[in-house]
């Protein structure tokens, strides 16, 4: 059945925070996306190599 | 000169193989058992099913590498480990069947001083009648799957060209089914494709989960620190479902498919039905199914393995209620208690319990998925195991030097939500540690300063990066031993 697009709430859909433009910009913008490339690349490699002994 | 057998070609055996050999040298042997010709970077096999990737980019043969390292490879599946000999070989042994070549179908029985086995999971598409390729739905979890699942979306996408409507069913295809990220990737990949191509109007797409609730993904769920809030792992999953327009069923265990219809039971106990023109479903997992031999030919698989397959190693199997569990629980060395030189790496070792409460349906039926192992413990465990060994053979340690639990480990998962240089988009999220320990970090679980939860490009970038280096290391080029697990 197709989901009736017209009346949105009490629908599971309807409740949780949606992105708005600006975070959905942020997401996309290339030159802060390079920075978080390098930030949560960085995050990652520390975790990783504390995990083992 | 000692001898190392290690079962199953996986990111957890590859892993171990490559260790051991840069450890051990030309001193001693390494044998590689495993029925397939290729390593397969199973994680890009999401791509292949949305036709991002071919086959040939998510895969290579092993035979090339294996030469290159010296490592004896026999392109067969273990049937049997006999850890006390028999009547004519002294040693442990396993009995391998070979599945290719002028040796197809022969057996032959491969002794070792220590055994490795990276056996993975069955998918055990049986379970749920009408489940997988040769029933009704599609798979991506294998290279071969992935490739036929693109096959029929591809049919989905042409008829939505022509003005059809198509609902679309992706999820977990069990009541105890794992491995959600990876469904939830392709139900993300789904609708960004559909989209790409202006179709959203035509589609319905919907997630379909065992979970109590979304973002549970096996792990009991996480919590993320963000934006001046403490936000579990449900919010964030249903608003990225919200945001690609996927609704979804959770509570929900499939247990018969027909065609165009999955059958299920709900945690209330209701039996529902969904329709559906193309339905991606991850099966239950098992073990290999591997059996062991006792001296005298008795069976004694109880001794090595538990009842679903997986290895017995070093976790603490006593039965607890969920309030009771402790990271104590979960193994470090992977070893089995009863054989001393048997371990068992990645997926094919039996976690202790799961790592979601343990729910059953109304009906009783139990329903909650079971703990997933993903590719960077696995790897890990894989790693820790080969440098145990090597240590034991050349320095006669007898005590285990390295040890890795995954509630110490922390893993970092890169949801896939879109695939593109410029327009691609993941979500990334790390936890530390994988498995919640609830009496070192009481308020939530896990260390909560060092969870990342972020939706961007960076994160598809990232995942790109990863497939890279992990197949550069797998093949053993430069410097692999420099790159992580
Ligand atoms: C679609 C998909 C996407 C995923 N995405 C991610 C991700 O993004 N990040 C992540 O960290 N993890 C991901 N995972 C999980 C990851 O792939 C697994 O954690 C990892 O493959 C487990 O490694 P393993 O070596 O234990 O098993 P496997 O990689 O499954 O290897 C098992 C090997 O054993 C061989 N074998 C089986 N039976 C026998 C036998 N009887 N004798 C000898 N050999 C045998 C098999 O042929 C195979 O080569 C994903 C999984 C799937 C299915």
């Amino acid at each position: 059945m197709k989901p009736n697009n017209k009346v949105h709430n009490y629908k599971d859909e309807y409740y949780p925070p949606m992105p708005t433009r600006t975070t959905k910009f942020w997401r996309s913008c290339f030159i802060y996306q390079l920075y978080k490339f390098f930030v949560l690349n960085y995050k990652i490699m520390k975790m990783v190599v504390k995990g083992h002994s | 000169m000692a001898k190392v057998v290690v079962l199953g070609a996986g990111v957890s055996g590859h892993t171990a193989v490559a260790f051991l050999k840069k450890k051990l040298g030309k001193k001693h042997e390494v044998v590689m058992i495993s029925p397939n010709s290729y390593y397969q970077w199973v994680p890009s096999n999401i791509w292949v099913g949305i036709g991002q990737m071919t086959v040939d980019q998510v895969r290579f043969k092993l035979d090339k590498v294996y030469k290159k390292w010296s490592v004896i490879y026999k392109q067969a599946k273990a049937i049997s480990i006999n850890p006390e000999g028999n009547s004519e070989i002294s040693k442990g042994f396993v009995t391998v069947e070979y599945v290719v070549g002028d040796k197809q179908g022969q057996q032959e029985k491969v002794d070792y001083d220590y055994l490795v086995n990276a056996t993975g999971p069955k998918l055990n598409f049986e379970a749920t009648p009408g489940l997988g390729p040769k029933g009704h739905t599609v798979s991506v979890c294998a290279y071969d799957h992935a490739a036929h699942a693109w096959e029929e979306l591809q049919k989905s996408l042409a008829l939505m060209e022509q003005g059809k409507h198509q609902t679309f069913l992706i999820g977990t295809g069990h009541a105890m089914a794992t491995c959600q990220g990876a469904a939830f990737e392709y139900a993300l990949n789904v609708a960004f494709e559909v989209k790409k191509r202006k179709l959203e109007h035509l589609a319905d797409i919907i997630w379909i989960t065992n979970e109590y609730e979304l973002g549970d993904f096996g792990m009991g769920g996480a919590f993320v620190k963000r934006g001046g809030y403490v936000t579990p792992t449900k919010v964030f999953a249903e608003s990225i479902l919200a945001e690609y327009g996927i609704r979804w069923i959770k509570r929900a265990g499939v247990n018969k498919i027909e065609k165009g219809i999955a059958h299920f039971e709900t945690l209330a106990g209701e039996y529902k039905t969904q329709e559906f023109d193309f339905a991606m479903l991850i099966p239950g997992f098992a073990g290999a199914g591997i059996k062991a031999f006792g001296k005298d030919g008795n069976d004694i698989t109880e001794k090595l393995f538990k009842p679903n397959g997986f290895m017995t190693v070093d976790a603490d199997y006593t039965p607890k209620d969920f309030e009771d569990w402790s990271a104590k629980d979960w193994p470090e060395t992977y070893q089995n208690p009863e054989y001393k030189n048997i371990y068992a790496a990645g997926i094919a070792f039996a976690p202790p319990h799961s790592m979601s409460k343990p729910m059953k349906t109304a009906n009783g039926t139990p329903m909650f998925p079971a703990p997933p192992r993903t590719g960077m413990p696995s790897g890990v465990i894989g790693k820790v195991i080969a440098q145990n060994i090597a240590n034991f053979i050349k320095n006669g340690a007898t005590e285990h030097k390295h040890k890795a639990s995954m509630s110490r480990m922390a893993a970092a998962c890169i949801v896939s939500a879109g695939y593109g240089i410029r327009h691609g988009k993941a979500a990334t999220m790390t936890v530390s540690p994988i498995v919640p320990d609830w009496d070192k970090y009481p308020e939530w679980g896990r260390d909560i300063n060092a969870t990342v939860g972020e939706v961007g490009l960076a994160g598809h970038w990232i995942k790109l990066l990863l497939h890279y280096m992990f197949l550069h290391k797998a093949k053993g080029y430069p410097f692999w031993w420099l790159l992580p697990e």
